[in-house]
């Protein structure tokens, strides 16, 4: 069970892995997470489902190395397996079936979050248009799967090594400005880039999904941990999300708890550093 | 000895066992469950037996601990009772068998709870669980949660032959007794022990298995189960729902015990689960979930105050666990209820406003009210808060059967025999009764094992 059955480096510090999952995969949906933890003493973590693939019974994820959990995660290699790998979590993205252009926006790790999405609306016939942008040129990744997908796609990093210099929201300015118009804007990425792209998107009234990513633990409404205020309302974005209307979205509160424990996590990243060798 | 008295059952101190997560009462040694078994009057009616909710047949047993017959007497509660070690600890006896006993009239009540629990783990530390495993039927049942509706529907239907699998959505069994009530209470090792002696019996257990997530209803059929068993508990939290609710610092009880008990957020960093408590926290809330809370939240070196909105005599937590949380230092703060949270510039909070509340008249139950005192705000400073207030039926599982019919507070609706508007599914627990005890789903568990036998049985003649 959850044997890894594909490992592949994208960027620096950016893993695919296929997970073996039959379970999962088989009733995975685009928009949807999977919670796992990598080894006993380990923490519960949600990562988006990347992609799937149900024959054969295998569940896709992409991360980032950003601290203890996912560094562990990365040390595994095929044939290795994940101690627990629980799914598909939280509500399946759902569209409009009348809406016909797409716009989606990933920033960093949004990248996977839009991968399966835009995969099943582009064999629908919706037009799909993606901007995704990094801090620099070997920072983009899954370029070529998603030009498979879309009808342009257009890249941004912040140091102008690769596509347009500046952010993804200077490109979705340049497109709007230019006349390009949606029915729909997916932005997913980090909180600050979707607070950027629904404070354009409003002034032009599209609809904007955000898929939100605050900190969890048992991803089934449990525990209240995940807790967003939308709205005006306190929503459980493992259950109730993590997909929402992004002009309802209270960003500040979400970019505050989501830096809760990130002292004592960035502590114990760099003991785990010190006692594997890798620290300084 | 003084036959009014109890023999005092051995506990840790406060002052030690604020330091540690490991058991506070330390439980009767053989002498001295024998010498409280000498108490027990031997009543002919024993009026004990009808306070506890599955009649454990209370004076047998105490006459076989008085006769050194402790296998016995395990055996003799097991009849009636299937998680002995776990009830004689939780079970709210004060209010239940250990109410109504004789002996209590004029001195104490017979420590029923401790004796109870002194047997099974007398048990568990010299005997082997051995089980002769019926002829299997062959019929398969499918049991959701593990908590003890769960394992205890499991364990009478796999005495009947029946081929159990329970589905966990977390990755441990057990249900609240594993991530809820903490170590200090009920250590997870005689949860562990009764599960494995399920798996003896043959009961299946699959983990990570989110019923209406993973897998639902037709999945099952397809597996060739016959009837369901939903016993998924209460895990909804409840919040206060009042402004500054989502300030860091501010923790659901669930969360808060889930990090602690489940993830063993206490021994970070060698465990991955973070938790952060200041040096002053507020509970709020006055039932056993706030006591849980508290008392860990002592454990790990806070000062703890329980904020409560009644006085302490309607507080509906046992009386032996508001005692413990006293002896450990915890402050109760009787007659306030929470207005709004107040957090600094880092959005942490910092404060709780509180209101002054006063009794009421009592009402035609007998139970005061509280009304707020007007003007009488004030403000509570501390650096982390839990939110006790209650949980109700999380709605993963209405949402993955929407023709289920539920009653108005969300629970699940079933008939006398438990089952659901479903044909062949049945629910109970929590899930059914709403947040209740460890006995009474124990209970409805074990009831629904025999609708479940009857149900099939009946199919099976129609059948033919
Ligand atoms: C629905 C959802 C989908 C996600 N999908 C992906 C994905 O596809 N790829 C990816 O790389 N990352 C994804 N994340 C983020 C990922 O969960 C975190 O990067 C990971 O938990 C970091 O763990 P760590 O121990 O390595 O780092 P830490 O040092 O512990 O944390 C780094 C940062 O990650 C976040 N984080 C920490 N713990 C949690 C937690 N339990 N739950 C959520 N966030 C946490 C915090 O913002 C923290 O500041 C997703 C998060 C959510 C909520
Ligand atoms: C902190 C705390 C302290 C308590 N103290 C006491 C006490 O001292 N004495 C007492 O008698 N009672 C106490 N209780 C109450 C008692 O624990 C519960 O009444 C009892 O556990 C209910 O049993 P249950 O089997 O119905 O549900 P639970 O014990 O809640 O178990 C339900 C199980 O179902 C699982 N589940 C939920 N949803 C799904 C799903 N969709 N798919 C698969 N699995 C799912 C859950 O993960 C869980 O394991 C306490 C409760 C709490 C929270
Ligand atoms: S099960 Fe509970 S109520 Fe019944 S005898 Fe045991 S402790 Fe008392
Ligand atoms: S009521 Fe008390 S004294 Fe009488 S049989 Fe029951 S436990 Fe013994
Ligand atoms: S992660 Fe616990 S309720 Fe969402
Ligand atoms: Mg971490």
């Amino acid at each position: 069970m959850n044997e890894i059955v594909i490992k592949k480096n994208l960027a620096p510090d950016v893993w695919l892995m296929g997970i073996f999952s039959p379970q999962v995969a088989k009733k995975a949906k685009p928009g949807q997470f999977v919670i796992l933890r990598v080894v006993e003493k380990g923490e519960r973590i949600p990562l988006t489902i990347a992609d799937f693939d149900r024959e054969k019974g295998i569940v896709y994820i992409i991360f980032q190395v950003v601290g203890k959990t996912t560094a562990i995660l990365a040390t595994l290699n095929e044939k290795d397996s994940i101690e627990d790998f629980v799914g598909p979590l939280g509500m399946p993205y759902e569209h409009n079936p009348d809406d016909k252009s797409y716009l989606f926006i990933a920033g960093g790790l949004g990248i996977p979050a839009i991968f399966s999405k835009v995969k099943m609306l582009y064999s629908e016939g919706k037009k799909i248009d993606i901007i995704i942008g990094g801090r620099s040129k070997e920072n983009i990744f899954f370029e070529d799967e998603l030009k498979k997908y879309c009808d342009n796609l257009y890249i941004s990093t912040n140091d102008g090594s690769y596509g347009k210099k500046g952010f993804v929201t200077d490109v979705l300015k340049d497109l709007l400005e230019s006349g390009k118009r949606y029915d729909e804007v997916f932005a997913v990425g980090p909180i600050l880039m979707m607070k950027a792209v629904v404070d354009i998107t409003r002034q032009y009234n599209i609809k904007t999904l955000v898929s939100l990513n605050p900190i969890m633990v048992d991803g089934t409404g449990m525990c209240g941990g995940c807790r967003v205020l939308v709205g005006n309302e306190v929503k459980f974005a493992c259950v109730d999300g993590p997909i929402f209307n992004g002009f309802d979205v209270d960003f500040e509160s979400l970019i505050k708890r989501n830096s809760y424990y990130q002292d004592i996590e960035k502590e114990a990243f760099e003991k785990h550093k010190c006692k594997i060798g890798l620290g300084d | 000895m003084d036959a009014f008295k109890r023999v005092p059952v051995q506990e840790q101190s406060p002052d030690e066992r604020i330091k540690n997560f490991d058991e506070v009462c330390l439980g009767y040694s053989e002498d001295e469950a024998i010498l409280e078994a000498q108490r027990c009057l031997q009543c002919k009616n024993a009026p004990c037996v009808k306070g506890c909710p599955v009649e454990v047949k209370i004076p047998e047993f105490i006459s076989l601990i008085r006769e050194r017959k402790f296998k016995e007497g395990y055996f003799k509660i097991l009849e009636t009772n299937l998680l002995p070690a776990i009830c004689g600890r939780v079970c709210p006896q004060e209010t239940q068998c250990e109410q109504n006993c004789v002996r209590g009239i004029k001195g104490e009540p017979i420590a029923i709870g401790k004796l109870e629990r002194f047997v099974a783990d007398w048990f568990r530390q010299n005997c082997e669980f051995e089980f002769e495993l019926p002829e299997p039927n062959n019929r398969k049942v499918a049991i959701i949660g593990s908590g003890p509706a769960g394992l205890s529907c499991a364990s009478g239907l796999a005495k009947l032959g029946y081929k159990v699998t329970v589905f966990e959505a977390f990755h441990k069994l057990g249900g609240v007794l594993y991530y809820g009530i903490p170590e200090f209470r009920l250590p997870k090792e005689v949860v562990e022990w009764e599960i494995e002696n399920l798996k003896k019996m043959g009961v299946e257990f699959r983990i990570n298995m989110v019923f209406g997530k993973t897998f639902d209803l037709n999945d099952l059929k397809d597996e060739d189960f016959e009837a369901v068993f939903i016993s998924s508990g209460a895990g909804l939290p409840s919040f206060l729902n009042i402004e500054g609710e989502l300030l860091n610092g501010i923790y659901s009880a669930n969360e808060f015990l889930t990090r602690i008990n489940l993830m063993k957020a206490y021994k970070f960093p060698e465990y991955d689960t973070p938790i952060k408590l200041g040096k002053k926290v507020g509970v709020i809330g006055g039932g056993n979930v706030a006591m849980d809370a508290a008392r860990v939240a002592r454990r790990l070196g806070a000062e703890v105050y329980i904020l409560y909105r009644r006085t302490e005599a309607e507080m509906p937590a046992r009386k032996e666990e508001i005692m413990h949380a006293k002896e450990e230092g915890i402050e109760i703060i009787e007659l306030v209820s929470p207005v709004r949270f107040i957090g600094d510039e880092n959005g942490h909070v910092k404060a709780l406003e509180l209101v002054k509340m006063q009794l009421t008249e009592p009402d035609k139950s007998g139970r005061c009210g509280v009304k707020p005192i007007e003007g009488s705000n004030f403000v509570f400073e501390a650096d982390n808060f839990i939110v006790a207030i209650g949980q109700s039926p999380n709605p993963l599982v209405k949402k993955a059967i929407p023709e289920l019919e539920l009653n108005p507070n969300g629970s699940i609706k079933v008939d006398q025999n438990l089952m659901t508007n479903i044909e062949g599914v049945f629910a109970g627990g929590d899930i059914v009764t709403g947040a209740a005890t460890v006995i009474l789903a124990m209970a409805m568990g074990k009831k629904a094992a025999q609708s479940i036998d009857n149900y099939l049985k009946m199919k099976n003649k129609e059948r033919k």
